[in-house]
């Protein structure tokens, strides 16, 4: 459990630190920001890099803005962050709920969101918000800025379209409108543990009737991603068990589920059709 | 909360049945504790360990110049051969480094040796081994069949031990049944999980020409024994020392390759080595327990009163047979205690263990009794549906309420209250207001359980009751040397190795109140073979009953020997003397000496005795008890998500008797302790491996301990009954803990899902477990 030999990079800016970044991109560097999901698994040996630029030293990555349409989250910014709402807009109260439910204190007070979106495990709870919300991944590299969707960003487990070159220097998500209601749920087998499954779900009401609803789910397929079938058999009515039932169903039926030892194909259906129905019935209370 | 009910106080004792604080924690909660891998070391080694579960080694190929140890290099060292001369045993040795054949994945191949653990880890990472794969056995069931590929020459059908018993004139009584419940319960493969993992440290003396090894281990001078016997040195060129030791839970008891090739090192380097193994290999590597099948029949009277058990034992015992106990660790426990604490008189067990290409399996907190108890008390539950009766009155209907018993297996039961602590169960969890509570929640849809276990705990047994293995290493005694030192404090010399259990607290309140000096003025000597009389260390539930009584026996010896010097200092008659807060008083007078005093003039005036008392002031005592059973009631009272099949544990009791209680919350702790690893053997914890036999829980986010938000708090209740069978009237409780939650738990899951009328006999009762069998069911969301 000692990792394999590397080099540690420790620039003070974000110009130097693109410029290690591009200098060591074709000898595997990776970006170490809270290391609460690199460090483990260099200490495992699934992943050498030989170089890791450390962007704690780096000034200015650590801000969150909220400039009336856009919350902008710097490279830095630790989950613990959102332990408290950090906009009134209804997205803080959203990420204040999402964000403890990541793993363990410790663990969030060092971990950083653009941290969980560059290492993409199917059940992170950012990646998850990031791709239900529709965020935008800002990637820069000494060549320039690209900005990322999120349904572009994620290309399968522990996988994402930045390249070797390229800082996840910020992410952009859309403030939600004033009277969006939100519900989350996740279900794992101990608390702080990797979720099984997890939803996360928008909608405003308009007239009594469900209308932009948005189903993400994370944690059941190779990426997290929003389940059109499920948001069909919720715009247009009114909030009910039997909407939200549907929902559920929904959602089981259209997965590729992944599988694992404590979890096959027919149990991430199950998981899936509850926690759909259970963060719609959240989004009442 | 404790509720001391029955025989407690009342003899005047003063140290004895007191929380006094372990004195044990200032320094580990400090940080001051000492453990293996704190020494520094010269070389350290790692270990490259084989991907395979079978097959032969084709090629090992290292980087140049890079120091690496293999089989070829250590021709001259023993195979580890653990032996029983009973049970069919087949003795199968196991190379200290895989020997042209690798067993399972994780067997060390070769052992890489650099300056530090980093660099060593780095040249590991090198070294190849090319293996030509063969099947891997990994399902036991699979591994005894017909047909199946050897995995040791001497064993054939990969049956290396068998045990048959069958009480005369069983079939009749069989035949003349009411009712026969059967039960084919499954329990998964787990590993103790220490905090510390192993670790060893030897230290070559180029003047003497000895080494001193450090290892985190539950029985140091055994260690000694097998390592010296492995290597072909003597004895006394092999010092062990078990320094502070992060947790054993038996995985530590067994010998393990690592320290003995370890220790090889240090000779051959002239050097010090150390080794400190990663959690990974900790997982895969180390010992692994409870991998058994076991169907049980039970024959009933038509009054649900039990005639007689049938149990078929199929315990997976992994690619090698562990040292000392061997592979019968498991299925003989479970052959000789599957009775537990019912009254029946016919019995038949057949007990198989079975190799496989998996980790071999060593004993582990409770020793099979967590799966025997998970499946006999499931096999009660099911009885008391067949009868239509409650799970309660079905154990008050069976469990033995006379002493002494013998069992159909013909063990002596000592007095025990296994009716009594069911019914303080019962009435402190209010079984009542529980069922009402029950089908309110029924009628909005929320799924509540309750779960009872009932069970005896045979502990502190000496020599006579291992001989029964017929094992060719048999413990069982210890021998305590106390010394009271010309200033008068105290120091007792003890051969068990207490690892966490406060056990250096509880012989110094035993010590403290026979001899009547404070237990502050008491120190307890472990842990090393040169300092601490040969003893077979901690494990088994027994170092308080009989390290305790070793250490009672000696303090006597020592108190006689105080009071002759008292009768001869004082002028006065021994019966006039009373020994109290470190004097010796004549009773009604102001004359008195101080034990100081006392001890000074043992050593320092001895021709003032004229010859009539020896000189100094040190005994020895040595004890071999019949073994006590303990015994227990657990209940869990558990809330259903039937949708997720999660289960969450809402409220666990514990009604305890373990005779009588030294220190009240060393004795809570102990089973605190217990229950959190009987939470993750029923819900949480497993061991899995693929069909090729690679392990896909080799973290500790895939094998999952229990956390504190898993654990529900635990409320204990204690009864008392003091053991005829153990000087001290202690009986042993460090696993009992672990002993009943799998079936308190179990039990209670399947009376949630008693409305859906799916029934789960496999531990751990996984959600995804529950879940499939809730798809399936009618009724069920």
């Amino acid at each position: 459990m000692k990792p394999a030999p590397f080099v540690r990079h420790v620039p003070r800016t974000l110009d130097e630190a693109l410029k290690i970044l591009t200098d060591v991109a074709g000898e595997d560097g990776r970006v170490l920001a809270g290391g609460q999901s690199l460090v483990p698994i260099m200490a495992f040996r699934l992943a050498k890099p030989a170089h890791l630029v450390d962007i704690n030293e780096v000034e200015g990555l650590d801000k969150i803005a909220d400039d009336g349409k856009t919350l902008t989250i710097g490279a830095r910014v630790r989950h613990a962050a959102f332990h408290q709402p950090v906009t009134a807009n209804p997205l803080g109260a959203l990420l204040s709920y999402v964000a403890r439910h990541i793993a363990h204190y410790p663990i969030r007070m060092r971990g950083t969101f653009c941290g969980s979106l560059a290492h993409a495990d199917p059940s992170s709870e950012w990646c998850l918000t990031s791709a239900t919300l529709g965020a935008v991944m800002v990637a820069k590299s000494v060549k320039g800025t690209r900005d990322i969707k999120a349904a572009e960003f994620f290309d399968g487990i522990m996988s994402t379209n930045l390249k070797e070159d390229e800082l996840l220097a910020e992410m952009r998500l859309p403030l939600l409108p004033a009277d969006a209601k939100f519900g989350f749920y996740e279900f794992s087998r101990r608390a702080g543990d990797f979720a099984m499954a997890a939803s996360l779900v928008t909608y405003r009401l308009d007239g009594g009737k469900i209308v932009d609803a948005r189903v993400g789910l994370g944690g059941a397929e190779a990426s997290p991603r929003r389940i059109p079938e499920a948001e069909a058999e919720l715009n247009g009515k009114a909030p009910s068990d039997a909407a939200f039932r549907a929902a559920g169903e929904a959602a089981s039926a259209a997965i590729e589920p992944l599988e694992d030892h404590q979890t096959d194909a027919a149990y991430r259906r199950d998981l899936v059709k509850v926690v759909v129905r259970r963060a719609l019935e959240h989004s009442l209370t | 909360m404790s509720a001391h009910t029955k025989g407690s106080g009342g003899d005047g004792m003063k140290w004895v049945g007191r929380s006094i604080r372990r004195v044990e924690d200032p320094a580990l909660l400090r940080g001051r504790g000492r453990f293996t891998g704190d020494l520094p070391a010269t070389h350290w080694v790692r270990f490259v360990r084989s991907p395979n579960a079978a097959g032969k080694i084709k090629s090992i190929s290292a980087p140049d110049g890079a120091v690496v140890i293999t089989a070829a290099d250590i021709k001259g060292v023993k195979k580890i051969t653990p032996m029983l001369h009973k049970f069919e045993y087949r003795p199968v040795g196991q190379p200290i480094l895989a020997d042209g054949e690798v067993r399972f994945v994780g067997e060390a191949v070769v052992a890489v040796v650099a300056a530090t653990e980093e660099e060593a880890e780095d040249i590991a990472d090198l070294v190849e081994i090319d293996i030509e794969d063969a099947e891997a056995l990994v399902d036991s069931r699979v591994a005894i069949a017909a047909g199946a590929r050897q995995i040791h020459a001497e064993a054939p059908g990969n049956v290396i031990l068998k045990g048959e018993v069958k009480s005369p004139g069983f079939d009749a009584v069989w035949a003349s049944a009411a009712k026969i419940v059967k039960i084919d319960a499954r329990s998964n493969r787990q590993n103790a999980t220490p905090m510390e993992p192993r670790a060893a440290h030897a230290a070559y003396d180029a003047a003497s020409g000895r080494v001193t090894l450090h290892c985190t281990t539950q029985m140091p001078h055994l260690m000694r024994t097998a390592i010296a016997d492995c290597l072909g040195m003597p004895e006394s060129d092999l010092r062990v020392i078990a320094p502070d030791v992060g947790g054993g839970f038996g995985q530590k008891m067994s010998l393990c390759t690592e320290y003995v090739l370890v220790t090889w090192l240090a000779r051959h380097l002239k050097s010090s080595v150390g080794w400190t193994e990663d959690r990974r290999e900790n997982l895969i590597a180390s010992f692994h327990s409870r991998d058994q099948y076991v169907t049980l029949e039970g024959a009933f009277d038509k009054d649900a009163k039990l005639l007689a058990l049938r149990a078929d034992v199929l315990s997976n015992v992994g690619a090698y047979s562990c040292f000392p106990t061997t592979s019968g660790v498991e299925p003989l426990m479970a052959m000789a205690e599957m009775p537990g604490p019912y009254d029946f008189q016919h019995y038949q067990c057949l007990a198989r263990g079975a190799l496989t290409n998996t980790c071999t399996m060593a004993a582990y907190r409770g020793v099979s009794r967590p799966v025997i108890t998970f499946t006999l008390e499931r096999l009660m539950d099911k009885a008391a549906k067949a009868f239509a009766i409650d799970p309660v009155d079905i154990r008050r209907k069976n469990l033995i309420t006379t002493f002494p018993y013998k069992s159909a297996m013909g063990l002596e039961y000592d007095e025990a209250s296994y009716r009594e602590t069911m019914e303080m169960a019962v009435e402190a969890i209010n079984l009542p207001a529980f069922r009402a509570r029950q089908q309110l929640a029924r009628e909005r849809g929320e799924y509540l359980g309750i779960g009872f276990a009932t069970f005896s705990e045979r502990t502190g047994y000496g020599s006579p009751a291992f001989a029964a293995r017929g094992m060719a290493i048999t413990p069982g005694w210890e021998t305590v040397h106390v010394t009271v030192d010309p200033s008068g404090y105290v120091e007792a010399r003890i051969g068990s190795s207490p690892h966490g259990q406060g056990l250096r607290t509880t012989l110094a309140q035993i010590i403290a109140d026979e001899i009547g000096v404070p237990p502050d003025m008491i120190k307890i000597v472990h842990g090393d073979t040169e300092t601490a009389p040969y003893g077979w260390g901690t494990f088994a539930s027994r170092s308080l009953v009989i390290s305790g009584g070793a250490t009672l026996i000696a303090s006597r010896k020592i108190r006689a020997k105080l009071l002759k010097i008292a009768e001869h200092m004082l002028e006065a008659a021994e019966t006039d003397i009373v020994l109290a807060d470190g004097k010796a008083k004549v009773a009604g007078t102001d004359r008195e000496v101080s034990i100081a005093a006392m001890a000074r003039e043992a050593y320092t005036q001895t021709h003032r005795f004229k010859g009539e008392i020896e000189p100094g002031l040190s005994e020895s005592g040595t004890y071999d008890p019949p073994g006590t059973f303990s015994n227990a009631c657990h209940v869990a009272i558990v809330r259903l998500d039937p949708e997720t099949g999660h289960v969450k544990l809402e409220r666990y009791l514990v009604a305890e008797d373990a005779g009588r209680i030294i220190n009240p919350m060393i004795a809570d702790g102990q089973v605190h302790g217990g229950v959190v690893q009987g939470i993750g053997n029923a819900l949480l914890e497993e061991i899995i491996y693929d069909e090729s036999g690679a392990i896909l829980t080799a973290n500790l986010a895939d094998y999952m301990p229990p956390t504190a938000h898993e654990v529900p708090p635990i409320e204990l209740h204690h009864m008392e009954t003091p053991s005829t069978q153990s000087v001290t009237k202690a009986k042993g409780l460090g696993e009992g803990g672990t002993i009943g939650p799998p079936a308190a738990i179990v039990n209670a899951i399947n009376d949630a899902m008693a409305p859906f009328d799916v029934e789960i006999d496999t531990i751990p009762a996984t959600p995804q477990r529950i879940r499939a069998l809730l798809r399936n069911a009618e009724r069920a969301p």
